[in-house]
């Protein structure tokens, strides 16, 4: 029989602490869309969104009630759109394979539109190596196709510990991250640029349906920030290796009602269940946020000397909790550290606490990498192609995934509101130093010794 | 059929009748009360009951709750039991 103060422990967790599923992603592969005709793969992409996605929110809206607990977002993720268009770019110029790449993401939008998901990801490439016809086309369009759309999410990889770092792709994506802020810097909210991408990722704005994946899979996304800091705020007094312990435990049962949602999601779509991701992911909302997650372990403000550790440390006890609860553990697991979208980190931010750099250290031992920072409007594409690069560097050596999500507005020290869950954020100083000469030298690092395990 | 089973958390102050109105209305939808707690603390009431839905609607049960939850004005949430089973059990 159900233990009572259990039942009231998962109803604090829902109705005060703010446990949610993040979201439900339904990945799709395009692959059999593409055609040598633009208009005609468009037409293909639509049609079977539309019939494979058709049930996707009904069925997820059913279970929130079922178990009284809310799925914040419902999503679809694809085949990286690059690979989906190259035939039909094969043999066309280079404004013209551009132009190509923008209608196939306004397939996406009026898909997305249709089927009533917030987002949809995959207008992507994957060029950790180098480009093809495609993925030129794509990475150029990427400007114009997020700045006609709403809920098409773009990313690119541009590095892997076995490729190394594509610098070329680098450059370029530093440039296109100038071009699309110059056209309304919430653009950028919907474009990363990743090391290591995995491709079973639910979180947006970097999900995209794998090479490896199959006709269409369910990944979910966990959540419950709020969950881990009110526990540890009752464990003020433990040594740390109770702290972890602590957020494993909590993290075990966050992860199971992701288990749930998934398995049950996935048999009424009759699609493969895929992965759980364990990440824990902040809203604005007071309470929900990795930064007081780290606060409350006794750094009096994220970013001061000892945060890399205390992340490590909830990074590490979240990934060893939720492993035990779920069957297949993917995407990006970890912690999210955006800025806009955690308050606790927002207002670190505000203060000078956490920094660029600190954050870049941060990177190392979490998830993701530099997440919805807001940099002033004048930095320089090169400079972006910088951070990046450092980014990727910090990946590609340590054999995880990182990415770059940065919004380039306003001056120095004021205050951008971006909206709902993507919070606000105050424009956060970088190095003015330059780092031109090195981006443009090109070429491509060489993955490192430890990227050849055979 | 495999058993089926919800529980009702209820939450709010405490005054007469609250009991009484949330266990007719699982009466006059023919659910069966399998298990029913309460503590009140400084005033609070929070009552828990596991009750049978197999071959039942939840939906049905839910809003015939919402009604309660107005009348009593307390909060009222009726969940399948697999989400506090996979919580806490493997």
């Amino acid at each position: 029989m159900l233990d009572r103060e259990e039942i009231l422990e998962t109803l604090r967790m829902i109705l005060v602490e703010r446990l949610d599923i993040r979201t439900v992603t339904l990945g799709v592969s395009l692959k059999d869309c593409a055609s040598s005709d633009i208009d005609e793969t468009c037409e293909r992409i639509e049609e079977k969104l539309l019939s494979v996605g058709e049930r996707l929110v009904s069925e997820a809206q059913a279970l929130e009630e079922k178990y009284s607990i809310p799925i914040v977002n419902k999503r679809v993720a694809v085949t990286p759109i690059a690979s989906i268009i190259s035939p039909a770019v094969r043999e066309l110029g280079e404004e013209e394979a551009k132009e190509a790449a923008v209608r196939a993401a306004l397939a996406l939008e009026r898909a997305a539109e249709k089927l009533n998901v917030d987002f949809i990801g995959g207008f992507s490439a994957l060029v950790e190596k180098g480009f093809t016809r495609g993925d030129e086309a794509l990475i150029e369009a990427i400007p114009q196709a997020l700045n006609s759309t709403q809920r098409v999410c773009s990313s690119v990889n541009v590095a892997s510990t076995r490729a190394g770092i594509n610098m070329d792709a680098v450059l370029k994506m530093g440039q296109v991250v100038k071009r699309a802020s110059e056209l309304d810097y919430m653009n950028c909210a919907r474009l990363v640029t990743f090391a290591n991408a995995p491709g079973d990722n639910p979180f947006m704005a970097g999900a995209f349906h794998g090479e490896g994946e199959g006709e269409a899979a369910l990944n979910v996304g966990i959540s419950g920030p709020g969950v881990v800091r009110a526990v540890l705020e009752k464990h003020s007094e433990a040594s740390l290796g109770e702290v972890a312990e602590v957020i494993k435990r909590t993290a075990f049962k966050i992860t199971r009602v992701g288990e749930l949602i998934g398995r049950e999601l996935s048999k009424r779509l009759n699609v493969s269940f895929g992965i759980v991701d364990l990440s824990l992911a902040p809203t604005p909302f007071p309470g929900d946020s990795v930064a007081k997650i780290i606060e409350a372990m006794g750094i009096e403000r994220c970013g001061a000397p000892g945060s890399v550790a205390a992340l490590a440390l909830l990074v590490d006890a979240v990934k060893k909790g939720g492993t035990m609860a779920t069957s297949y553990v993917g995407g990006l697991s970890g912690a999210f550290i955006p800025v806009s979208e955690d308050a606790g980190m927002a207002e670190a931010a505000r203060e000078g606490a956490v920094t660029v750099d600190k954050l870049l250290a941060m990177t190392s031992v979490c998830s993701v990498g530099l997440d919805m920072v807001v940099l002033p409007a004048k930095t320089s594409a090169s400079t972006v192609a910088g951070l990046i690069a450092d980014e990727a560097a910090i990946g590609v050596m340590n054999n995880k995934t990182t990415g770059v999500r940065v919004l380039l507005a306003g001056r120095e020290g004021e205050r951008i509101e971006l909206g709902g869950l993507l919070g606000y954020a105050y424009v956060m100083p970088v190095s003015e130093r330059s780092c031109e000469a090195f981006v443009k030298r090109g070429g491509r690092i060489p993955s490192p010794i430890h990227g050849h395990r055979n | 059929m495999k058993k089926e089973r919800a529980v009702i958390t209820v939450i709010g102050e405490d005054h007469p009748g609250i009991i009484a109105a949330v266990t007719s209305a699982c009466a006059e939808l023919g659910i069966n009360i399998e298990d029913l707690s309460q503590t009140v603390v400084q005033g609070l009431l929070t009552m828990t009951l596991i009750v049978d839905i197999t071959g039942k609607e939840l939906r049905e049960l839910q809003r015939r709750l919402e009604r309660v939850a107005e009348e009593q004005r307390v909060q009222i949430i009726a969940q399948h039991e697999d989400i506090f089973r996979y919580m806490h059990r493997i």
